[in-house]
């Protein structure tokens, strides 16, 4: 049954039409838990013992920052796809993703740099962590660059994809930056195979808000999927069909 | 009130990263509820140029 669901989602009318009724879902679960993290992340969490308040900008940063390597991840494998399978819409997942994907890797340097400030005393350091999460931004912006600059869009699919495929290297010089070099970053608190070394009451806002950043990005990617889509194939039978429908 | 949005002095640096955040989440939505409008007009404005020069 999954199988065949994959297959149909392989027709863009289909799919067109099924990402049009899924989007309200994700985006009205993506709400709850985003004001229930808020809740949790702004009034009802305890400020930190050395950070004291400050620490409320990881309610922000560190699920931008996830999620700026989990698309990224996302977008690979839709490229490893792409490439063998030649299948069309997961081409076009490629660079649907790489928007949000450089929005969130954006919002994760910016977040940084305003919780760096008054915690470091700096803006910017050039240390490991820092530097790969910025060559990340440089890769989102380099596939999106890619894409736009080719004008037939399956020789353009090709090509980002398999920068992305080479950008994936990236990913574990990321996580492990702050393990490998000596950086002003702090470690891991959750992502470890160790229990996660902080409270629970700060933990429930953080996978709250990381949750709904995920929800988020299922809603947004499927919204600009259709967009791309409706581009692309907007010289075929379907597309014509149905904008008479709506015309009528 | 003010007290909490003074942040023990970090109000400066939380609000900022929080109107960033929302400033980002919004674009990347209406953006691609712009692109597809266009699309659609544009489609829509091409079937009736070309159904016009039909008849």
């Amino acid at each position: 049954m999954i199988i065949r669901f994959f297959h149909k989602m392989g027709s863009p009318r289909y799919f067109y039409n099924v990402a049009g009724k899924m989007i309200p879902w994700f985006m009205t679960s993506f709400l709850i838990l985003l004001l229930a993290g808020l809740y949790y992340g702004l009034f009802d969490s305890p400020p930190d013992y050395q950070q004291k308040e400050s620490v409320r900008i990881m309610y922000i940063h560190v699920p931008a920052a996830w999620m700026s390597m989990f698309i990224y991840v996302v977008m690979a494998v839709s490229g490893l796809i792409s490439l063998v399978w030649r299948i069309k819409m997961t081409e076009i997942f490629v660079i649907s993703s790489a928007t949000v994907g450089a929005s969130f890797t954006f919002l994760a340097l910016a977040t940084g740099s305003l919780w760096g400030k008054p915690m470091w005393g700096t803006w910017w350091v050039w240390d490991a962590r820092l530097t790969s999460e910025l060559i990340l931004l440089f890769l989102y912006l380099g596939i999106i660059a890619l894409h736009s600059a080719i004008e037939d869009k399956r020789v353009a699919a090709r090509a980002v994809s398999i920068l992305a495929l080479v950008g994936v290297v990236n990913i574990p010089i990321i996580h492990y930056s702050v393990e490998w070099w000596n950086t002003l970053h702090q470690t891991a608190s959750v992502t470890k195979f160790d229990k996660p070394s902080m409270d629970i009451s700060m933990l429930i806002p953080l996978l709250l808000m990381a949750l709904s950043f995920k929800l988020y990005y299922a809603a947004v990617v499927l919204m600009r999927a259709r967009a791309e889509l409706l581009e692309r194939d907007r010289n075929t039978r379907w597309v014509v069909e149905m904008v008479e429908e709506q015309a009528k | 009130m003010s007290e909490f949005f003074a942040m023990g002095g970090y109000g400066a640096y939380i609000w900022p990263s929080y109107a960033l955040a929302f400033i980002i989440l919004v674009a990347n939505i209406v953006a691609p509820m712009l692109q597809r409008k266009k699309t659609v007009t544009d489609i829509a404005r091409k079937i009736r140029r070309a159904r016009n020069a039909q008849t």
